[in-house]
């Protein structure tokens, strides 16, 4: 396999809890992809424009702050100014359940509580990209 | 923007030249993936490139060398002058993937459109990481960047072979890591051309500092102090006012955190850059360049270009042999080659 799945994790609001958004770092490392970290406090432009310069395919953005309903459409929308709106958007958190369907209604292609295992992440990453899984 | 077609190669290098940081994006991955876009790409623009000045930046892991790095881009900015940035991280041997966290450490170059920064994961590939970074810089070079800065993790050989693209290397040492002589590995001496002893803050940053000078035999004075089995003893050292002319390599103290020391580092760059341009230093660099290029070019291409003419079974049935020790290697490589070329 030559082409290598990029991703970029990414933590946008003001909470400073990193470490789900770290363990799934690792854990999509640990999967085979190349994770691009940003760490916290990232506003949608500058997630947007990591996104760009990394030409990630995938985008994980991991929200504890309950602002995921602000966050997520700016991020989305900043995607497409930038001419990436290919790119596979995933929310992780903690998201109410009436609050899933409309990330997914916005184009978000999965969304991931607390205690979700990698293989579950990664096959939505796959089955996104159109991809065999692994 | 979506009016330029991003999927052709006169579409992607009409974009980068207009600064389209997309086009730039997907360019490197190109190359990186080795799509068939890759080697037309790099013939369009190997032409527009040669006018950056490359800095390498290589040091231990939690010297924060990603820290300096943004630090200072920050102080080339001031300057009016535009930056391209790659980081690279190891791809790990197990799974095949990568974290790569340095954008954590420059989140202060966010937004800047003047800054552009990759990161890179070294994907295994043994002599093919230097190729592949030595053809993202020249895509950065051709993108019109002024400066760009590689930061390599300096664990092993592939910094060195790194530092062959950079004009400019710079290795970021840190107090306290260890012992401070023993750290210092003999290959990264050599490749120096600046030091920075970074968090210089803590304790004994003026050992390293010592370490470093005395290691590089600075001219020093003829009293030196050192360590030896945790007792200082002196230390006299040879006449050193004699030395041939030419680039001694700076030993400086930076704060990375607080930009301390940075300005400092910048004009230590850029008067090695001037040294080099008026000593004639990087035409002979660029010379060098080019002969390992082309050597390293043509062996892979070699390579390729055997094995895809070699029956799979003949190359198992050699390697068999080899392994059962009926046949040594250099007499199976002969084997391969003059079948082949019968």
């Amino acid at each position: 396999m030559d082409r290598k799945v990029r991703v970029l994790v990414a933590k946008p609001g003001l909470d400073g809890h990193d470490r789900g958004a770290k363990i799934i770092a690792r854990a999509l490392r640990d999967s085979g992809y190349e994770v691009i970290y940003t760490g916290i406090r990232q506003t949608p432009d500058m997630i947007a424009e990591a996104a760009l310069q990394e030409d990630v395919d995938v985008v994980g953005l991991s929200i504890l702050s309950g602002a995921h309903m602000a966050l997520v459409p700016r991020v989305i929308e900043k995607l497409k100014e930038l001419g990436m709106e290919d790119v596979v958007v995933l929310v992780g958190g903690i998201i109410p359940d009436e609050d899933v369907q409309a990330l997914l209604e916005m184009g978000v292609a999965g969304v991931f509580g607390p205690g979700t295992l990698t293989p579950e992440i990664v096959e939505t990453i796959e089955k996104a990209l159109g991809r065999q899984p692994v | 923007m979506t009016d330029i077609d991003l999927n052709t190669v006169e579409g992607l290098t009409t974009a980068l030249e207009k600064g389209n940081r997309r086009a730039l994006a997907r360019v490197i991955s190109h190359i990186e993936n080795n799509t068939d876009l890759a080697m037309p790409l790099l013939a369009a623009l190997y032409p527009r490139s040669g006018k950056a000045h490359i800095i390498g930046v290589t040091g231990a892991p939690g010297t924060g060398k990603s820290t300096l790095v943004n630090a200072l881009a920050g102080v080339y900015r001031q300057q009016g002058l535009t930056v391209g940035i790659i980081a690279i991280d190891p791809t790990s041997p197990f799974s095949g993937g990568a974290l790569l966290g340095d954008r954590v450490r420059m989140r202060d170059l966010a937004g800047d459109p003047g800054v552009f920064i990759r990161s890179m994961a070294t994907r295994g590939s043994l002599g093919g990481l230097a190729q592949a970074t030595a053809d993202v810089i020249m895509v950065l070079d051709a993108a019109g960047f002024d400066r760009i800065i590689i930061e390599t993790v300096g664990v092993g050989q592939s910094e060195v072979e790194i530092a062959s693209a950079a004009y400019t290397t710079v290795v970021v040492e840190a107090p306290g890591l260890g012992d401070e002589v023993q750290a210092i590995k003999a290959g990264i001496l050599e490749i120096a051309d600046i030091f920075a002893v970074n968090k210089a803050d803590r304790e004994g940053v003026d050992r390293t500092v010592m370490a470093l000078k005395m290691m590089l035999n600075l001219g020093a004075p003829e009293k030196f102090q050192i360590m030896h089995h945790g007792r200082m003893l002196p230390v006299h050292l040879p006449d050193l006012e004699h030395l041939p002319e030419g680039w001694t390599p700076p030993v400086l103290k930076t704060i990375a955190t607080s930009g301390e020391g940075t300005e400092a580092l910048f004009d230590a760059i850029e008067n090695h850059r001037l040294y080099l341009e008026q000593s004639g230093g990087r035409i002979l660099r660029d010379r060098l360049r080019a002969a390992t290029e082309l050597r390293m070019i043509l062996r892979d291409y070699l390579l390729e270009e055997l094995l895809a003419r070699t029956d799979a079974n003949v190359l198992e049935a050699l390697v068999e042999a080899v392994a059962r020790r009926e046949l040594d290697p250099y007499t199976a490589v002969r084997q391969l080659v003059h079948e082949n070329n019968d």
